[in-house]
């Protein structure tokens, strides 16, 4: 084992060179940057044996990482923002053709109000792409989450592309201490990836073919189980990978002081390990409130949702991304998962953070006052509440 | 011209964002003085367009003109539905060589192809210079750039030659050390129609020189003095010995129908056709 102090990005490049992947297709933009290249000295100084391609947009490099993964290797890329969203055709393209791609995605917001740090309106609007998401709270979940999505998505019963989504900024480019297991025992957990059926001459197939009408919706039917099996596997994996290297990250949602919560705060990403603090001190202050980090958004963890509700008289959810029209993403799905449900909780939704506005446990403390406040009057005020907006 | 004139009566009152030593000042400072010098009193007759990177930070938000930013490598395909809407004015690209010729790349050759009346000109510094110094499409062999710590291994694009090979009416190359060549050019191609394209290789003394192995801007500039040659010398040269070298000068000058003198015959005549039916 090895304890290393490093930005989460050097800890993704780390993390890469830990599943031994084979082929890496990337595009450099703020604030990934720094992943690609810690790779690029990596691959150079031969260290990590892989193929580095430097390609000319994210568009290239997600179609080199299918070529790559069709061809049965192990492929990797990084990216941000307006990359990622350049991305989109070649995304759909990927889990169709049942690629397990994996892409740390560096939250950053989208322009005009041209901004590079910290947003989730990148990834969130590649929810519907059949892409597996992960959101990370610290470095070290950063690095365990990329191995164990290398074992979920390379699994048989699932095939299919993931992001690890880390904040930009705050994550990565932030040092903190993180443990790197033994490489013997990382191989051991992580395996070479095996696949089922690759481009192999000897054994010529046709890749991504025509589906008529007759078909396509049984192979869209397969995306959906792939999505409902990794649900079951994604907490079973954690739980694995824990008995191995002793850090496990809550599978689906980190669940924090829930037990006995009246008001849970529903948060993401960094945002969850903030509300842990708040949590902590307005439990000084009498209230009983507890939070869940919804860790994955892909698939969403409705069952657990459920599970959340059944005790609680409150959620309040924390959104760092605005599906425009609408409310927080996390807030949709959230009340998605509840409907049907007998004695719902109330729900309010919190828009916080965009384009790298800081968001820390003062302001996650005013968010719960205020729905503390709703709850004891049984009635949410304003549906979705724009936190600390500038008039 | 020893008049005295500043720039500055085309420029908002903004401080610029680049390093010391860049040679985009150099590239705006020529191109405002070409306009300059060809009567313009304000930027009223241009619109500019221009993607992301150093490079494409020079007209917008600094010229006191319409200027539109968009993304990484698309503002050619932008220029190209203002031009349709406004001929009548001179539609100019700011950008840099991967925003035109690595991500955009696609677009620059279907607008020569097409021959969209447009100005590009396109700082080259040879590296991805806002993002702190990537191997870029233009990089030399062998170059040092924190995506190849050891030396790039590809070889790089000519963009000013393949302006000629997709159809441009106009392509040049100078360098930052060329100043005033490049400022004649820029008035050439100002006056001119069609797809036209200055390429300047420039200095980037912060993501390029560092790596590369220059103490400082003044090196660089020293280094493309000493190795700008012209067409002419360069058809009597080997390849191996072009490789070090960079070649300036004129590479096409013809004329060609516009895309929009083309588009706008058609409506006439089927206009016409219709009046009489
Ligand atoms: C789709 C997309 N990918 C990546 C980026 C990040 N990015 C911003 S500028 C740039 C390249 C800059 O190089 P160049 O165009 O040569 O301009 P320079 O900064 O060198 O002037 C990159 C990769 C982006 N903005 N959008
Ligand atoms: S990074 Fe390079 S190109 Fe960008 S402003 Fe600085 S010197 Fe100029």
């Amino acid at each position: 084992m090895q304890n290393v102090i490093d930005t989460a990005n050097h800890i993704v490049a780390y993390a890469a060179k830990a599943a031994r992947v084979q082929v890496i297709a990337a595009y450099p933009i703020t604030p990934q940057t720094s992943i690609v290249e810690r790779i690029a000295e990596l691959v150079e100084s031969g260290e990590l044996n892989a193929e580095y391609i430097r390609v000319e947009s994210e568009h290239s490099a997600m179609s080199a990482c299918m070529g790559a993964a069709a061809g049965g290797v192990r492929t990797f890329t990084a990216t941000s923002s307006h990359g990622l969203v350049l991305m989109h055709e070649a995304l759909h393209w990927a889990s169709g053709s049942r690629l397990p791609i994996v892409m740390p995605v560096v939250n950053r917001a989208l322009g005009p109000g041209w901004n590079i740090w910290a947003d989730f309106t990148d990834s969130m609007s590649q929810r519907d792409t059949g892409w597996i998401q992960f959101y990370c709270a610290e470095n070290q979940e950063v690095f365990d989450t990329i191995i164990q999505v290398y074992k979920l998505c390379e699994n048989e019963r699932v095939l299919l592309p993931a992001m690890v989504c880390l904040e930009g900024f705050i994550l990565s480019h932030t040092y903190m201490p993180v443990e790197i297991p033994d490489q013997e025992k990382i191989d051991d957990f992580l395996p070479p990836y095996k696949p089922k059926w690759f481009l192999d001459v000897n054994k010529p197939i046709s890749h991504a073919n025509i589906v008529s009408p007759e078909w396509y919706m049984e192979f869209r039917y397969m995306i959906q189980e792939a999505m409902e099996n990794a649900k079951q596997l994604i907490p079973e994996i954690d739980k694995e990978y824990g008995k191995y290297f002793g850090f496990e990250h809550g599978g689906l949602i980190d669940k924090y002081k829930c037990e006995d919560a009246d008001l849970i705060l529903l948060t993401m990403g960094t945002i969850g390990s903030e509300a842990k603090i708040a949590v902590d001190n307005l439990r000084k202050e009498g209230l009983k409130v507890g939070t869940a980090r919804v860790r994955v958004f892909r698939p969403f963890p409705r069952e657990e949702i459920r599970k959340l509700a059944e005790n609680a008289q409150m959620f309040a959810v924390i959104d760092r991304g605005i599906s425009f029209g609408m409310e927080g993403f996390l807030a949709e799905e959230t009340k998605a998962s509840l409907s049907n449900q007998k004695d719902q909780p109330l729900i309010a939704g919190f828009i916080a953070g965009l384009g790298g506005r800081d968001v820390t446990f003062k302001t996650i403390e005013k968010i719960a006052k205020k729905s503390s406040e709703w709850m004891r009057a049984g009635k949410v005020g304003k549906e979705t509440v724009w936190v600390d907006l500038r008039k | 011209m020893t008049e005295t004139f500043s720039i500055r009566k085309y420029l908002r009152d903004l401080k610029l964002p680049f390093c010391l030593g860049c040679g985009i000042f150099t590239v705006m400072n020529t191109f405002l003085r070409a306009v300059h010098e060809l009567g313009h009193e304000n930027l009223s007759k241009f619109v500019f367009c221009s993607g992301i990177g150093c490079s494409a930070w020079i007209p917008s938000p600094y010229f006191i003109a319409d200027s539109i930013h968009t993304t990484h490598g698309r503002s050619i395909p932008v220029a190209t539905g203002i031009k349709l809407l406004r001929p009548d004015l001179n539609v100019v690209v700011f950008g840099g060589d991967g925003d035109i010729v690595g991500i955009g790349i696609s677009h620059f050759i279907h607008a020569a192809r097409r021959n969209l009346d447009v100005l590009v000109v396109m700082v080259n510094n040879m590296i991805y210079g806002m993002t702190g110094g990537q191997v870029a499409p233009t990089t030399p062999f062998k170059t040092k750039t924190t995506t190849t710590p050891y030396g790039s291994f590809e070889q790089p694009l000519d963009a000013a030659r393949l302006a000629v090979t997709a159809g441009a009416c106009y392509s040049a190359r100078w360098t930052t050390a060329q100043s005033n060549e490049l400022k004649e050019s820029i008035k050439k191609a100002i006056k001119m129609q069609g797809f036209r394209f200055i390429e300047v290789v420039s200095q980037c003394p912060t993501s390029f020189g560092r790596r590369a192995g220059f103490k400082n801007a003044g090196e660089m500039i020293k280094w493309f003095k000493e190795n700008a040659i012209s067409i002419e010398q360069a058809e009597r040269m080997a390849e191996e010995e072009l490789a070090q070298k960079i070649v300036v000068g004129e590479f096409i000058r013809r004329k060609r129908l516009t895309l929009h003198e083309t588009v706008y015959e058609i409506i006439r005549r089927e206009e016409g056709k219709n009046v009489e039916d």
